[in-house]
């Protein structure tokens, strides 16, 4: 069983959602980055999503373009993320890591390498936000050939006659964006998240985690009484460009909250 | 698809899912995937409408001035000494350029989709004109985005864009010219999609706005052809556009693509120097990847990450290019050239000085390409360049490179 199936098993046998925090790989550099994820695994993390930046990243807001400048400043590219994934699991092996980024990165690194070094460095899933079903024939073969889980994005806009069609090869889990919007702007109204959420389970048995717009224990709690996961993004991302000798410190504390608030969510 | 299954002509792109053999596509979110595939559905419908098109034939004739006049470039020709050199004057287009063409097209798309509000991205500010011009005279709210950086240098097109009353925004992210405006029309996009239609600038960006754009700007490649056989019995021996998304470029070669006789020619932006790193020719020195929704060439390092394009032509400061472009160049249908932004000046000047126009920057590229090549050509080569806009907006920065105070 993979890492992300027997997590999500797991917390199914626990009645409890997953909290997955996301951060920029190398954000705000190589060693803060693997302090950073050490600090959300302790904090209650169940899942990591690790970002691989990019210049143009067009499905994200300030906050999280502004953590994945700050990480190809530090000099962070594919195989720093890699080698941050490895050097996290060489600690972890039971944290499912799911890596989110732009296509351009995986497409010149070579997806068929990219698969490859991906699974052997420790990655159990891969977000790929600007290669929807239609495209993705590139990146599926080596992503299934390597045993990666191809994580497909769901949008408020996506409608039933296309849904089939995001569902059919998609693994691991499903991410239903809660806005028709980009990453940490506004918040989605629960009453919509709930409607969308009880929609794709009409779709798919795959456990869904919902993510955009989710930036306190309380949201993050909300979703976690109607999905498998809540995703949080660009609140700790804000925490990590904030700086200041406590960051550290802040980002468990926010991490410690925010997992609370979906670990006690159903109780 | 490559010409050879595609009964030999070069005219069939893109295929049902807009790919131009490896380029093109639609890689974008999800969020604005049902969207784009409804406006492709539209633009089909549209497409297939005799009513879509005689709109746009009457608003052609009437309020963007077409067809516009295929010139002689007389002094020109006389002096540089040997090829026959027509103008194809898209420069005198209403708003002063090409863009207007497209613009045109894609409001009245949005009007059939019932959209109640624009947005645009522009770099030179050329297009983002055009589009607040449709957008005022259909009555459309309208917002363009627009670097920083090109906001400094392009003031007298900012100030004409409010002055048709569209909202200017500022792009402070990345390298603040027009990928990161592209960028953030894409984000306006994704967060508006109930009620916002996106008029994008040039010949790429997701299908179906590659195709799309093109069909509009093919007016120019079709006029010329009937205007160059009126006026010398022939077909031209070569056509020559700039190239910085490549949409005026396509429009003119387009209906030329299956004359095997004609040769075509597009020029990039070298900007400093193709060595210098310092430029905006994707084509020719950049490689295949995946931006702003296509597959196509780009400017990247190893890492996969976008380069800052520099030209002095914010027209042409992009790090990609339209993927049928890219799918010519790698056909061999068509040859990318380059010139200089030096060249491109002394190009500007001599143009003005010899024939009374004053070219944009952007096609003033092309005629330094001109100005190379045509003194060996024989003397009944006819050669046809684009002149796709005019350069009053350009008299600051080209006195500005020129060390001349305005």
């Amino acid at each position: 069983m993979s890492r992300i199936a027997a997590r999500f098993s797991a917390l199914r046998e626990a009645d409890r959602a997953a909290f997955m925090p996301f951060v920029s790989g190398g954000d705000p550099d190589f060693d803060t980055s693997l302090a950073i994820l050490r600090r959300l695994a302790d904090a209650g993390a169940d899942l990591f999503e690790i970002g691989v930046s990019f210049t143009d990243p067009m499905a994200d807001g300030p906050t999280v373009q502004a953590g994945g400048a700050r990480a190809l400043a530090a000099g962070m590219n594919m195989g720093r993320v890699l080698d941050l994934v490895r050097a996290f699991r060489a600690e972890d092996d039971d944290m499912p890591i799911v890596l989110m980024g732009y296509f351009n990165p995986i497409y010149r690194y070579g997806a068929e390498r990219f698969a490859a070094d991906a699974k052997a460095a420790g990655v159990d899933g891969l977000i790929t936000v600007d290669l929807p079903p239609e495209e993705e024939e590139e990146l599926r073969g080596p992503a299934e050939r390597a045993g990666l889980d191809i994580v497909r994005l769901i949008a408020p806009t996506t409608d039933e006659d296309r849904l089939p069609l995001v569902l059919e090869r998609a693994s691991g889990f499903v991410y239903y964006v809660s806005i028709a919007g980009i990453t940490g702007t506004r918040s989605p109204t629960m009453a919509d998240v709930e409607f969308a959420v009880d929609r794709l389970r009409r779709f798919t048995e795959l456990p869904v985690a919902v993510g955009f717009g989710i930036n306190t224990a309380e949201q993050a709690g909300a979703v976690a009484r109607v999905a498998e996961g809540a995703v949080v993004g660009s609140a700790i991302v804000r925490e990590i460009g904030a700086g200041g000798p406590d960051m550290l410190d802040r980002v468990g504390a926010l991490a410690r909250e925010l997992a609370e608030g979906v670990a006690g969510a159903r109780a | 698809m490559s010409p050879d299954t595609a009964a030999n002509s070069y005219r069939l792109g893109p295929d049902e899912r807009g790919h131009f053999g490896l380029y093109g596509g639609r890689y974008v979110a999800e969020t604005l995937m049902p969207l784009i595939s409804e406006v492709g559905a539209a633009y089909k419908q549209a497409k297939d409408d005799p009513a879509f098109h005689e709109e746009m034939g009457r608003f052609h004739k009437h309020y963007t001035g077409r067809p516009s006049p295929l010139y002689f470039a007389e002094r020109l020709t006389a002096h540089l000494g040997g090829a026959k050199i027509y103008f194809k004057r898209d420069e005198l287009n209403h708003t002063g350029s090409h863009k207007i063409n497209n613009c045109l097209g894609q409001i009245l798309l949005a009007r059939r989709m019932g959209k109640t509000r624009i947005i645009a991205e522009t770099g030179a500010g050329q297009h983002g004109v055009a589009a607040a011009t449709v957008c005022a005279r259909f009555d459309l709210p309208c917002t363009v985005y627009m670097g920083s950086v090109d906001i400094d240098r392009q003031a007298p097109n900012v100030f004409r864009m409010r002055l048709l009353g569209a909202e200017v925004k500022a792009v402070e992210s990345g390298s603040r010219t027009l990928k990161d405006a592209l960028n953030e029309a894409l984000r306006d996009w994704v967060a508006n999609v109930h009620d916002t239609f996106y008029i994008i600038g040039t010949a790429a960006g997701p299908a179906p706005y590659p195709e799309m754009v093109r069909d509009f700007q093919c007016v120019i490649g079709e006029e010329v052809r009937s205007q160059i056989v009126e006026a010398e019995g022939r077909l031209p021996d070569t056509v020559v556009a700039c190239i910085g998304g490549g949409s005026n470029a396509i429009g003119l070669f387009h209906p030329f693509l299956d004359e095997p006789d004609v040769r075509i020619v597009g020029v990039e932006a070298a900007g400093r120097g193709l060595e210098s790193g310092e430029h905006a020719a994707s084509l020719t020195g950049g490689a295949p990847g995946v931006l702003h929704g296509n597959r196509t060439y780009l400017l990247q390092n190893d890492d996969g990450q976008i380069t800052d394009a520099h030209s002095i032509s914010a027209g042409l400061d992009y790090p990609g290019i339209g993927p049928e472009h890219a799918w010519l160049k790698d056909a061999g249908r068509a040859e990318y050239m380059s010139a200089t932004d030096a060249e491109a000046l002394e190009a500007f000047q001599l143009c003005a000085r010899l024939e009374g126009i004053i070219p944009a920057l952007e096609p003033a590229h092309a005629l330094a390409w001109v100005i190379r090549a045509a003194p060996d050509l024989p003397r009944d080569h006819i050669l046809v360049m684009n002149m796709c806009g005019r350069g009053d907006k350009d008299v600051f920065s080209v006195g500005d490179a020129l060390g001349i105070e305005l």
